[in-house]
């Protein structure tokens, strides 16, 4: 087991400087400068910039002055937000970020599961399709709908939640569910799919013949395997959530990490871009190794140190 | 019986999508004077900001969001199965190999890719099909590097799956005894070990479907999606959210392109798993 | 299922650890803005927006600044004096001036921070503002040191300052956020550090209480400033949203009083808002323009810039999509610039543009080349675009593309002239033309169009060095002129419309104004 998270952590690192890498070469190939803005800067300040940030010279020779300072643990600077570090911005948003996803996460599959295992229970009747439909119905209407539509009839019709803000719990409200609503959909789905797989299978054949009744077979036995396809996803579907909540963090004005994603590539901001990605990759490859590690747990028939 | 209708449903969307804009009286950018009309008599389903006849410009965004659609899942499938099936039944030290670059491609961020992409290559590529007898599908450079670059992002989930369904199934009994026979890797892994693992990719594909549209939407609402005057399902929503607002809202704007969007990937959706359910 | 019941108590422990974190525990701030964006930075040297200048404006004092409704006041300056000439200009300041941290404030604070904005090594935007003062511009790009520069302190309170030529405007420019002082010992400690909460000392109204980034800045009363009597609110939050629906639901529930940025409402509720109350539109020092590229086919030829002008409807426009009742623009410079009258500029006239296309060699459109419309993406942009590629068609039967492209890559093909037609906008940095029509002399980097005119230089070469200001003005008319009568390297389209949103049944000391300044000192609380 140890074994196995040593190598994992080991073969990790490098997936970790490929990656910051690739997003460093590509955001100083993509066109534009980071400095530039509606009024033109002159040349000679624009110059003095780059060579301020470590930006000149051909992008091989930028990368090893920006890998060199991440050694020593400085990730550098912001180029749009001037004077403040990579790792105090990440600092102050991440936790947010992480607040709002884990609630986010706990209702994707709080609400998931059971709308998934339900539908499948009930396959055979009218109640498993509608609840299907519904599953797949919050994964049909984008975010950008669902979260303005949500503020404008929770908000201000039923005047139940603020519309949007950081600072009291009723903020997080919305900002979760509409953050998790996708989510919801495709945890339900994947569990119902490996549940109506497990559920023709021959042990809950034979515990069906033994006389155990529907719901114990589906929720003590059948739901363990059935629930591998979900597991796999969680990885992806956690990392995610945590930092893709671009949306979600402007229609809410929430000051997360999420954000700085697309903001930062559109402002060639590479260093908060880089750092946020590390964040995200970091995530990624905590998520997957909890993944693999429930699913080899789950299922004894995989073997993890093969 | 179900399938059929539900088939038969969806032909009907993509007929309407595709027969739709030539029977149309109006243009999908025809800008006219009655602007964000409530639906009437003249503009069934109402006007946008601009005055253009919503049905017409749903028609139209139909066939660029289906197309998106059919391409990226497309892509995805190939790549995706193919890959996850090979890592999940090689296993040891190439599983990990290939599974490690799925978690470096995954791990970098789709937006990143995304815009540099389109900004590195959107010229170029028109300049380049100028040249050649492709020269019609110039103006729609942005939405070929689109088909791209969504392609490229959808198959890394599938290829995931796949290979987690895999790394159980190639040790079950009927798989080893495969072995024990003589049967070649690829004849085991195609003949055996395929129809296992199609079911879960049916269900993921038709969950990838809707989710290549969606993300063709959201790039769409960032500006980065298809070019106006063109529409696109996904254009057609963000338009309809920028009208968003606690006081007047067209709700026409935004209901009808949603129902649009969401009855069609309900449809998807109840298609796949009609088809996978005689698999047992 | 072990986890399925552990996730009740997974969920318990988790809300309580992380809402102990992840939230902030401060009463509300006694007034409540929604500023726009992140700010930048708060350093006045590198700051280039409006958001941050306004921010920066609460925090530091100039030698004058802006009151309420946007005109200049005496700030730590308590006056000042002209020589005959116009080239000098004596400031004294108020006596026992202090820093937030009781260090003494004195000239040569100023001295010192304008230094600092124009060394080359800080990098500022802004350094051209500057350039007024004699030895600035020299000073700048390292040709000369220091000690020419035309800026003298004689004593602890007086500063007097050499200009090149006469500038009628520049104790009025001393309130711009680059002419702000900062203070030395904290800037040379901390360096980039020292816009830190924790390390900020400042000579303005406010203090720097604490800034959470994309969250809010907040601010707290300066005790120490010379005027505390002034200031009437405490505590303010200025919060950054990025998203104008976002920004108007804030207000609409309560959790913001004060919208300052147009930007911060959604244009299509424009109209319904205006006859409320709390609505408070005023015309702003700025344009909304097209830049055409003049050193390639077919915009090289001046009569078809010409013909694309004229055959624009530019009321629709405000009618329609931006619907801010914002003046149609037929000219550069807005109206109501102190004395100044921009030139009337021609009315659209769809067949004088249609004949001029057709003298062109481009018959009701017949054989243009392929041309495109460059725009950022934005709603307002895009919405525009759209509507005037339908009118060219119209009008003058030709296909434009439409083109946009993400801000990184929109500058840059601004910048290398990368574009047929290019959508841009300008906001004028202090009430003067000047501000305006100099962005268009010969390869000025804010030119972007290729154009060149040695009359129109010349004309503005000779308002810089006219003493006499109605002469001058005339001189920058006949300049302005020329450019949107003949010359046409733009179209303006229209003047945009700030909208403050507040009620003023609580709060007061709010007026829209030409320059759009809001200075936070001057906000009253009303008791109703």
């Amino acid at each position: 087991m140890t074994t196995f998270i040593f190598r994992r952590l080991l073969s990790s690192i490098p997936v970790g400087v490929a990656v910051v890498v690739i997003c460093f070469t590509l955001i100083r190939l993509a066109p534009g400068s980071p400095f530039s803005s509606e009024r033109a800067l002159d040349p000679a300040t624009k110059q003095m910039l780059e060579s301020k940030y470590r930006l000149t010279g051909s992008i091989p020779t930028q990368l090893f002055c920006y890998l060199s300072q991440i050694t020593k643990g400085d990730l550098g600077e912001s180029l749009k937000y001037r004077g403040r570090s990579v790792v105090e911005i990440i600092g102050q948003s991440l936790p947010r970020s992480i607040l709002l996803g884990s609630i986010s996460f706990l209702i994707s599959i709080g609400l998931g599961i059971p709308l998934g295992a339900w539908s499948a229970a009930r396959n055979q009747d009218r109640a498993g399709s509608i609840l299907n439909g519904l599953a797949i119905l919050s994964l049909s209407i984008p975010t950008f709908i669902l979260a303005p539509t949500s503020v404008l009839l929770f908000s201000f019709y039923f005047h139940l939640f603020p519309p949007a803000g950081w600072g009291e719990p009723s903020q997080l409200v919305l900002p979760a569910f509409a953050l998790a609503l996708p989510f919801v959909g495709v945890c339900a789905r994947l569990v119902r799919s490996g549940l109506l797989e497990t559920l023709g299978s021959d042990f809950i054949r034979t515990g069906r013949s033994k006389g155990l009744s529907e719901t114990r077979l589906v929720l003590l036995h059948a739901l363990r395997p059935a629930i591998l396809p979900l597991i796999s996803y969680a990885g992806p579907l956690a990392a995610g959530i945590l930092t893709g909540s671009l949306l979600i963090e402007e229609t809410f004005a929430i000051p997360g990490v999420g954000q700085f994603f697309v903001s930062g590539v559109i402002n060639r901001d590479v260093f908060l871009v880089s750092g946020v990605v590390v964040v995200y990759c970091a995530f990624l490859l905590f998520f997957n190794l909890v993944a693999d590690w429930l699913t080899a747990l789950l299922d004894p028939r995989i073997r993890l140190d093969s | 019986m179900k399938l059929r209708i539900l088939l038969i449903a969806f032909i009907l969307i993509g007929a309407a999508a595709i027969v739709g804009p030539w029977i149309s009286p109006y243009g999908v950018s025809e800008v006219s004077s009655a602007r964000l009309a409530s639906p009437g008599f003249a503009h069934w389903l109402g006007t946008d900001l601009h005055g253009r006849d919503l049905l017409a410009r749903l028609l139209y965004g139909g066939r660029i969001s289906l197309l998106v659609g059919l391409v990226g899942a497309s892509v995805s499938l190939l790549v995706g199965v193919a890959y996850g099936l090979t890592a999940g039944y090689l296993g040891g030290r190439i599983d990990n190999a290939m599974m490690r670059l799925v978690d470096t491609l995954y791990a970098l961020p789709r937006i990143v890719l995304v815009i540099v992409l389109i900004s590195l290559f959107d010229l170029k590529l028109k300049g380049f099909l100028d040249a050649t007898p492709l020269a019609f599908l110039a103006p729609h450079a942005r939405l070929l590097l689109l088909f791209v670059a969504l392609g490229l992002v959808e198959w890394l989930t599938l290829a995931r799956i796949v290979r987690s369904q895999v790394l159980s199934i190639k040790e079950r009994p009927f798989v080893l005894s495969s072995r024990l026979i003589g049967q070649t890797t690829p004849t085991i892994l195609i003949r055996q070990i395929l129809p296992q693992v199609l079911p879960i990719v049916l269900t993921y594909l038709t969950l990838a479907l809707p989710a290549v549209i969606l993300e063709e939407s959201f790039l769409s609402f960032l500006g980065l999606g298809v070019q106006a005057p063109l529409a696109s399902w996904g254009t057609l929503l963000a338009d309809g959210a920028s009208l968003l607002n606690p006081i007047h809202t067209p709700w026409w704007c935004i209901v009808f392109p949603s129902f649009a969007l969401a009855s069609s990937l309900l449809l998807l959706n109840f298609i796949g798993d009609q088809l996978r359910k005689p698999q047992k | 299922m072990n986890f399925c019941r552990g996730i009740p108590g997974l969920t318990g422990l988790l809300l309580s650890a992380l809402f102990l974190g992840g939230c902030t525990a401060r009463p509300r701030a006694d007034l409540i803005i929604c500023n726009g964006a992140e700010p930048q930075t708060l350093d006045p040297a590198l700051v280039s927006g409006q958001l941050e200048g306004r921010l920066c404006s609460a925090l530091l004092e100039g030698l004058l600044r802006r009151d309420a409704r946007g005109k200049p006041v005496p700030g730590t300056a308590e006056k000042w004096t002209t020589s005959p000439d116009g080239k000098v200009y004596t400031f004294t300041l108020h006596p026992n001036l202090r820093w937030s941290n009781g260090d003494p404030f004195t000239s040569s604070d100023y001295r010192w921070s304008w230094l600092r904005a124009l060394h080359p090594s800080t990098a500022s935007p802004y350094s051209e503002i500057f350039y007024f003062i004699r030895g600035a511009e020299s000073y700048h790009s390292g040709k000369s040191p220091a000690d020419l520069v035309g800026i003298e302190t004689p004593d602890e309170r007086t500063l007097v300052v050499h200009l090149d030529h006469p500038t009628p405007f520049f104790p009025a420019l001393t309130a711009f956020t680059t002419y702000l002082p900062v203070h030395q010992g904290t800037v040379e400690k901390f360096k980039n550090g020292w816009v830190r909460p924790e390390n900020w000392v400042g000579n303005g109204p406010y203090l720097l209480l604490d800034w959470k980034i994309n969250d809010r800045v907040s601010l707290k009363k300066n005790s120490l400033y010379h005027t505390p009597g002034r200031v009437q609110i405490d505590r303010i939050d200025a919060l950054a949203v990025n998203r104008a629906s976002t920004a108007f639901n804030l207000y609409s529930s309560g959790l913001a009083d004060v919208l300052l940025d147009k930007g911060m409402i959604p244009s299509l509720i424009l109209p319904e808002l205006r006859g409320r109350l709390d609505f408070h539109p005023g015309p702003l020092l700025a344009t909304y323009f097209y830049r055409f590229n003049v050193t390639r086919p077919p915009f090289n030829d001046v009569r078809v810039r010409r013909a694309f002008a004229l055959a624009i409807d530019k009321e629709v426009i405000t009618e329609r999509i931006t619907r801010g009742n914002e003046p149609v623009a037929q000219s550069l410079t807005p109206r109501g610039v102190a004395d100044y009258l921009p030139p009337e500029g021609l009315p659209p006239d769809p067949e004088t543009a249609r004949g001029l296309l057709k003298s062109a060699g481009f018959p009701d459109g017949h054989g243009f080349p392929r041309i495109s419309l460059l725009y950022n993406k934005s709603e307002l942009n895009e919405q525009i675009a759209v509507e005037i590629q339908a009118q060219w068609k119209r009008v003058l039967g030709v296909e434009v593309e439409l083109r946009n492209q993400e801000w990184a890559t929109y500058l840059r093909s601004l910048d290398t002239l990368d574009f047929d037609i290019a959508r841009s906008s300008w906001v004028g940095d202090y009430d003067d033309p000047n501000t305006f029509l100099d962005c268009f002399v010969t390869d000025r980097g804010n030119n972007r169009t290729g154009w060149s005119n040695p009359e129109y230089d010349l004309l503005l070469t000779n308002a810089k060095a006219e003493p006499n200001p109605a002469r001058r003005l005339q001189l920058l008319q006949k300049a302005e002129t020329l450019l949107v009568t003949e010359a046409f390297p733009i179209i303006p389209i229209y003047h945009f419309v700030g909208c403050l949103m507040f009620d003023p049944n609580k709060w007061g000391g709010l007026y829209p104004n030409l320059i759009d300044e809001h200075p936070f000192s001057e906000i009253t609380k009303r008791t109703p």
